[in-house]
């Protein structure tokens, strides 16, 4: 698109994360500060929604915490985010899970999803480059 | 003194800086190309410096533009400025020199004067933030959205000057003070402005030293954060 904003937007873009969909229970670990002291806080949820856009990416992560469900932003190239684990992938049919909001208990589960379908061109992309490495 | 340069407005993204995440505008910025100086001893009767922004063709140059980009030997340009400046000021610069972005320094406030995007002719609930009808049932009709009542009666027999109504809204000049620099790159003329400033993309912008925050430099992100 605008190349300009590419540019400027580049040296943010991180390539240490894994391939994120929608769907995914993930582990999300963020830096905390605490006065001077620095800890790690780890946040484990689905991802609802996945927004794209150079340094602007974010994802959207949904827990239940003693029955209270909590979403948190997280902007995927910041350098607060520590790292992201992959825990499980959901069978999806929608591209923002806004829906599971008005969910709850067995309802608000996701199935999780066999390597029925292919992967996506990201994923394809990323495990070739692997096998080349 | 306030120095000034002419840019242009690329578009609005992020960066992180210090632990934070910052809101930028990112500008083309300069260089500049001085056209012309102005002194108080000279038929101006002022000191200013001309500055010069956006290189253009020669044949789309006007003749009485043309001999004005002749005197001075510059090429061509499309938007033209001038800065107020101090006498001493003026003998630092010379006609024809090129002015870059290394001028301003990161941290830095300053003043970005541009033309707002322009929205047409709007009504008061959008350009004055008026509140419209009170209550919109118990035969209240074609009221929903009315600047309400524009004065008294008899006494004073007139509206008030400035008085609130609809009309013309945006693309006028507008300026957004004490905004600050969080990033300069003289390789490519671009800086980057924390937050908004007026106008569309590629929109001329004057980027001038803070009026109120004069040599001022702010610290960026959090404080003694480590990334």
């Amino acid at each position: 698109m605008n190349t300009v904003i590419d540019d400027v937007e580049s040296p943010y873009v991180r390539s240490d994360l894994p391939a994120l969909r929608v769907g995914d229970t993930v582990r999300v670990h963020t830096k905390i500060r605490e006065g001077t002291r620095e800890r790690v806080q780890i946040f484990e949820g689905i991802i609802i929604a996945y927004k794209k856009g150079g340094n602007r990416a974010s994802i959207t992560v949904r827990k239940v915490s003693h029955s209270v469900g909590v979403e948190r932003v997280f902007p995927l190239s910041s350098p607060t985010v520590n790292k992201i684990e992959v825990k499980s992938h959901g069978q999806i049919r929608r591209a923002k899970l806004y829906y599971l909001r008005n969910l709850s208990g067995k309802a608000a589960r996701i199935k999780e999803r066999t390597d029925r379908r292919p992967p996506s061109t990201k994923q394809r992309k990323k495990a070739k480059t692997e096998t080349v490495a | 003194m306030r120095m000034a340069l002419i840019g242009k407005k690329l578009g609005v993204t992020q960066i992180f800086k210090n632990g934070a995440r910052i809101p930028v505008t990112v500008v083309e910025l300069g260089p500049n190309t001085i056209i012309q100086k102005k002194t108080r001893e000279g038929k101006d009767g002022y000191d200013a410096i001309q500055l010069g922004f956006d290189e253009k063709p020669h044949k789309k140059v006007g003749k009485a533009m043309k001999g004005h980009f002749q005197r001075a030997d510059v090429k061509p340009v499309r938007f033209i400025r001038e800065v107020r400046c101090t006498a001493e000021k003026v003998t630092e610069f010379e006609v024809g020199q090129q002015v870059s972005c290394d001028l301003f320094q990161v941290g830095e406030l300053v003043d970005v004067t541009g033309t707002s995007k322009g929205k047409g002719f709007q009504g008061v609930m959008r350009r004055h933030n008026m509140k419209g009808a009170k209550q919109k049932t118990h035969g209240t009709h074609e009221q929903f959205r009315h600047v309400g009542s524009i004065g008294c009666r008899t006494t004073p027999g007139e509206v008030d000057k400035g008085k609130r109504l609809p009309g013309q809204m945006g693309n006028t000049t507008s300026t957004t003070q004490n905004v600050q620099i969080v990033g300069v790159d003289t390789e490519n003329n671009r800086v980057l402005i924390r937050g908004s400033v007026p106008g569309a993309r590629n929109g001329y912008v004057i980027v001038k030293q803070s009026m109120k925050k004069l040599g001022r430099i702010k610290t960026i992100g959090i404080e003694g954060a480590s990334s």
